[in-house]
């Protein structure tokens, strides 16, 4: 008899998911003018969950319109008022917080214990965090009575599709902004039912305006004339293409994009901690995390007993229902990302670098990659170099501090980095020499609305939480 | 009146905190307000912006790398230096900008005052734009503010001297290194500040100063992928959207023209438009 | 760390073949890192040489593991095992042969309406109760374990902790729940503590056997050394007593007494199970562990049973490598196995209160 944990599913019955969703303008749900819609599909079993409008050129111009004629009346609310609206909204979301991640997890694939335990918890956290600030904005440091900037559009990624909807909304409101938002294509649906939150909420019409569709629809609005703001996280290369976009206009521009983090342990790390960091490091969210700790710097006196220990770690891994409260890894989110991480690592293999994953029981249906890591990789491989976005782990080794600084620099990229050791001063040492936006010193990828994030060099421009990232979003 | 002929100050660039001539040989004739030669200035090449980018990365580990404390020192040195040849720039300014004695004098001794007050700023800007953050756990967070790195500067066309020392100063007090890229009709007054940033203990490469036609040095500065940022105070309106353009292929930092009243209370938009924050965790726990 | 010295022993390197602590050849394998606990500080460097435990990310570790939802027939195979491994134990100075009596009845029939019930591990008492708990329990097959070197407090003449242990070895004892003499450990007396263990362990020899045979009749009792570690306070004490307390030759690592504010905690616990784990693959040598002290609830001890799955692996997972210290935490157990088997929830009337 062995201790085989049996099928433990959070009920779906907590969320009730509509055939057909309209864009939310104007706080009203409407089908697109060309009456187009596309499915959105649960990635760990393919069923279509819903269909939701494409938005096209004119609907976002009008979604714009909404935003504008909200932005009067919106901005002039006292600070006290917009305050209590956003501690509603973080006082819903809380009530909500079940329902909400079943549903993030049906939509994006990722385990309910994340969703139920980080993504949920986190967007509340957010809302509250910027419903304080938004009376306090004359002591944030930016003079005086600082002004909103007008109408923000925002696109968000899949990964965590509520959480950074969280993260664009709040200090928008906060600031007096009113806002478009594009969710991503293959995750629209906690984006609507937020849309139903702001009603709940009594928030006024045209302030929150959501609007679904695909690259086009965001495309469209980026390049709207009549918004005063762009946020986007995403890829890179999006990214680029939204900078030239708003290039020689007023638009202010933020962008949080992708990264190819080093996770530095040392010898004398806490070892199983470390080990701990590296696996919530990569495998939290299927890895889908742009500030992932993607290549695994090891100091070489220890790589072998790191290795071992992170091998045995990841046999314990459950992938599986993303609805299993026992799973720590659930689905990739779609096919055209299990293409491009299957892909990467194909070109992994390829170019010399050892594969290894637990042996690990996928589901037939869905898409599934298992946790993966490879060794013997070099800095010339594409694995070191791109970012995969994916439950795949490149372990490199170096030396001596000095040479674990250079290779972790040595990327275009510089979100975010890890350091593990026990050493005070080798630590503030490492963390002032990485050339990243975040450092996460004996743990990783923890969050906090307070904690201002955002990346280096290309890994984009801007910061979202904390006083910071009021600054996105006023006129200073 | 004497009859002694006067020794012309040959003008060149400055990179690497050494003096080179373009190296395309070229050079373009610099002229007061009334059209009268005053020298012939370098015509910088995109190879030589191409040498200042290197030597400002080169410079850019150890100037970051200072104390703030002594980056304070070197600024407000330098600011000494002006000081003792203030009446050679009042009267290249005088020269350059076709200004008055007196106007010409304003603009000298607003430009030194304008070092004195950044170089005060070196240890104080990550106490305004840093901090601990109150996160929900037993961590230790704090974001401090670090330079961007290598910062492409085209300094205003109309103020000489006052305008660039308006944007440089604020670049490289918080560590960054800068390649700036003079006034092209009034490059002179840059050309020589060269010469007191050489002998004020700011280590070569932390600031270059290349003359010529900003257009021409502009374009491979803001498409270059070594460069973090670029200032584009100097850019017209015209060039300004492809520069940006440009400079999205690495995601440089642009900081886009304006309206800037280079007499008025510079603020500290400057100071925070080159730094990027980081935020460092550490767990507290026994 | 460990695998470091799995290298520095090459002969251990390749897996070694798992062996008991209480076994023959466990001896055989501390000799092999003979060299750490040659002296003083031989035993100091390695000690401190261990990896460091960062409490925060251990702690959140542990919580993780402890939003494991266990359920069903998960839930039924949990529950039993629970039960299986609990050291019953009464621990009172109002202690009587009949209480004593009454808790050996309930051990070896937790459940009156239900025969299907497992008995628990062991009884555990003072010295004095040992013969009585002996008796009461005779051939059941559940273990009488006592305290033993002056519990709880350990303050007392080394003689007199191993007459102490002596006495009840000789009572009948299966097996012996020693304390550390904490304050010679947080003073740094490291060496002082191991002599001391290695010692009990002697003592635990049973007149007529030896102190390395195997489990039953004239065999030695099993040694479980108890830490208390809410008195050690951090946790790299914690990883340090732990393998000082192996390479001394203990059969179980304990937490607690239960008679100091804190006792057993998920994360205390998860890293002793990773200091054995360590030390396994370091040694082959098997060695047992034993959270006591405010475990109650049905909910608490799967989720220490999900760490030992998770941590340790099925090996562990039986009495003789993992026990429960607890007294209340049966009735809990048997209430969630009525609530199983009816598919309603029982309550306290339908347990024996003892």
């Amino acid at each position: 008899m062995t201790f085989d944990y049996a099928p433990a599913p959070e009920s779906r019955a907590v969320v009730d998911i509509a055939p057909s969703y309209g864009l939310f303008i104007d706080g009203e749900f409407a089908p697109a003018c060309d009456g187009k819609v596309f499915k959105t599909v649960s990635p760990s079993s393919e069923e279509v969950l819903s269909e939701v409008a494409q938005a096209h050129a004119d609907d976002v111009d009008r979604a714009v319109k909404a935003a504008r004629k909200a932005f009067e009346k919106w901005s002039a609310l006292p600070g006290a008022e917009r305050a209590k609206y956003l501690f509603r909204i973080a006082r819903i979301i809380q009530e909500r917080s079940r329902e909400l991640a079943v549903l993030e997890s049906l939509d994006n694939g990722k385990p309910i214990r994340e969703s139920r335990d980080a993504d949920l918890p986190l967007v509340a956290a957010h809302f509250f965090y910027y419903a304080g600030w938004a009376d306090k904005l004359d002591h944030a440091g930016y003079g005086q009575n600082p002004r909103p900037l007008g109408v923000a559009g925002q696109v968000i990624p899949w990964n965590f599709p509520l959480l950074m909807l969280a993260w664009k909304i709040a200090p928008a409101l906060a600031t007096g902004n009113t806002v478009v938002l594009k969710p991503a294509e293959t995750t629209p649906l906690s984006a609507l039912f937020f849309a139903d939150i702001c009603r709940q909420a009594g928030l006024p019409k045209g302030v929150v305006n959501i609007i679904t569709g695909d690259g086009s629809t965001g495309a469209a609005l980026v390049a709207h004339p009549d918004i005063n703001k762009v946020a986007f996280t995403g890829s890179t290369e999006v990214g680029k293409a939204i900078a030239r976009t708003v290039a020689g206009t007023d638009k202010k521009l933020t962008l949080e994009l992708g990264g190819k983090a080093a996770n530095i342990v040392f010898d004398d790390a806490p070892i199983d901690q470390a080990v701990e960091g590296i696996v919530n490091g990569i495998f939290f969210n299927q890895g889908h995390v742009c500030c992932a700790g993607s290549r695994l710097l090891v100091q070489e006196s220890v790589q072998d007993e790191l290795l071992d220990a992170l091998k045995r770690r990841m046999q314990t891994l459950r992938v599986g229902d993303p609805l299993d409260k026992n799973t720590d890894i659930g689905a990739i989110n779609s096919a055209e990302q299990l293409a491009r991480i299957t892909a990467l690592v194909d070109a992994g293999e390829a170019e010399g670098a050892e594969r290894w994953a637990p042996a690990c029981e996928l589901p037939g249906s869905g898409y599934w990659f298992a946790p993966t890591l490879f060794t013997g990789v070099t800095q010339a491989h594409r694995i070191a170099r791109e970012e995969i976005f994916g439950p795949v782990l490149s372990v490199l080794t170096f030396r001596t501090p000095a040479e674990a600084v250079e290779k972790a620099n040595n990327t275009p990229y510089g979100l975010s980095a890890g350091i593990w050791t026990e050493k005070g001063s080798r630590m503030l040492w490492m963390a002032s020499k990485l050339r990243a936006g975040v450092i996460w010193s004996n743990t990783f990828n923890k969050f906090d609305p307070a904690s201002p994030f955002g990346g280096y060099k290309e890994s984009g421009f801007g910061r979202e939480g904390g006083r910071h990232g009021l600054e996105a979003y006023l006129n200073v | 009146m004497s009859d002694r002929l006067s020794v012309f100050k040959t003008y060149k660039l400055y990179v690497g905190g050494k003096f080179p001539r373009s190296e395309s040989g070229r050079v373009y004739e610099v002229t007061d307000s009334k059209g009268t030669w005053l020298a012939n200035a370098p015509l910088a090449s995109r190879k030589d912006a191409r040498d200042a980018v290197v030597a400002a990365r080169k410079a850019f580990g150890g100037w970051s790398g200072a104390t703030a404390y002594n980056r304070g020192q070197i600024l407000y040195r330098i600011a000494e230096m002006l000081e003792g040849r203030r009446d050679q720039f009042i009267a290249e300014v005088a020269d350059a900008e076709g200004l008055s004695k007196s106007k010409a004098t304003a603009q000298v001794d607003a430009a030194i005052d304008r070092w004195v007050w950044y170089a005060g700023w070196s240890d104080k800007v990550a106490q305004i734009a840093g901090g601990a953050n109150p996160v929900a756990g037993p961590y230790f967070n704090l974001s401090s503010p670090e330079p961007t790195g290598v910062v492409a500067v085209l300094a205003p066309q109309e103020s000489s001297f006052l305008g660039l020392v308006s944007v440089i100063a604020p670049a490289i007090v918080t560590g960054n290194t800068v390649i700036a890229v003079a006034s092209e009709d009034s490059p002179l007054p840059a050309l020589s500040l060269a010469e007191v940033l050489a002998t004020s203990d700011l280590p070569g490469g932390v600031v270059n100063i290349l003359s010529g036609r900003t257009a021409e040095i502009a374009a491979p500065l803001a498409a270059h992928q070594d460069v973090n940022a670029i200032d584009l105070a100097g850019a017209d309106a015209g060039s300004a959207k492809d520069l940006e353009t440009a400079a999205a292929d690495n995601l440089k930092r642009v900081l886009r023209p304006g309206t800037t009243d280079w007499t008025a209370d510079p603020g500290t938009d400057r100071l925070l438009a080159f730094l990027e924050t980081k935020t460092v965790w550490h767990p507290m726990g026994v | 760390m460990t695998w470091r010295y799995a290298r520095r022993y090459a002969p251990l390197v390749t897996m070694p073949i798992t062996v008991p602590a209480y076994g023959k050849e466990a001896a055989g394998r501390l000799a092999s890192m003979a060299d750490v606990t040659a002296d003083d500080g031989a035993l100091r460097r390695f000690l401190h040489g261990l990896p460091g435990v960062d409490a925060v990310g251990l702690e959140a570790r542990a919580a993780t593991l402890g939003t494991r939802s266990i359920k069903t027939t998960a839930k039924a195979y949990a529950i039993d095992l629970a039960i299986s491994m609990i050291d019953l134990t009464t621990l009172e100075g109002a202690d009587t042969p009949g209480k004593v009596r009454a808790l050996c009845a309930k051990g070896i029939h937790p459940d009156p309406t239900d025969r299907t019930s497992p008995k628990v591990a062991a009884i555990c008492v003072y010295p004095d109760m040992v013969a009585t708990a002996k008796e009461a329990l005779g051939d059941s097959g559940v273990h009488v374990a006592s305290v033993a070197t002056a519990f709880p407090a350990g303050r007392a003449a080394l003689p007199v902790k191993l007459a102490d242990t002596r006495d009840a070895v000789a009572a009948g004892a299966d097996e012996i729940d020693m304390v550390i003499d904490r304050g010679a450990f947080l003073s740094g007396r490291y060496m002082e503590v191991f002599e001391e263990i290695k010692a009990v362990k002697e003592a635990c020899a049973r007149p007529g056997g030896t102190s390395q045979t195997e489990s039953g009749g004239g065999s030695a009792a099993h040694l479980k050394v108890i830490f208390e570690t809410g008195e050690l306070q951090t946790y790299d004490n914690v990883r340090r007593v732990s393998w000082l307390a192996m390479l001394a030759g203990a059969d179980f690592i304990k937490t607690s007494t239960g008679k100091v504010a804190v006792n057993a905690t998920p994360p205390v616990t998860l890293l002793m199970l990773e200091a054995v784990r360590d030390f396994h693959a370091a040694t082959g040598v098997q060695v047992g562990v034993k959270p006591a002290g405010g475990i109650r609830t049905t909910k608490d001890a799967i989720k220490y049973l999900v760490m030992v799955n998770e941590t340790l692996g099925e090996r562990w997972l039986t009495a003789d490598w993992f026990r429960f210290g607890a007294s209340s935490l049966l009735n809990d157990l048997l209430m969630q196995r009525q609530k199983l088997s009816t598919g309603r929830y029982s309550g306290p009337d339908y347990v024996t209160v003892d």
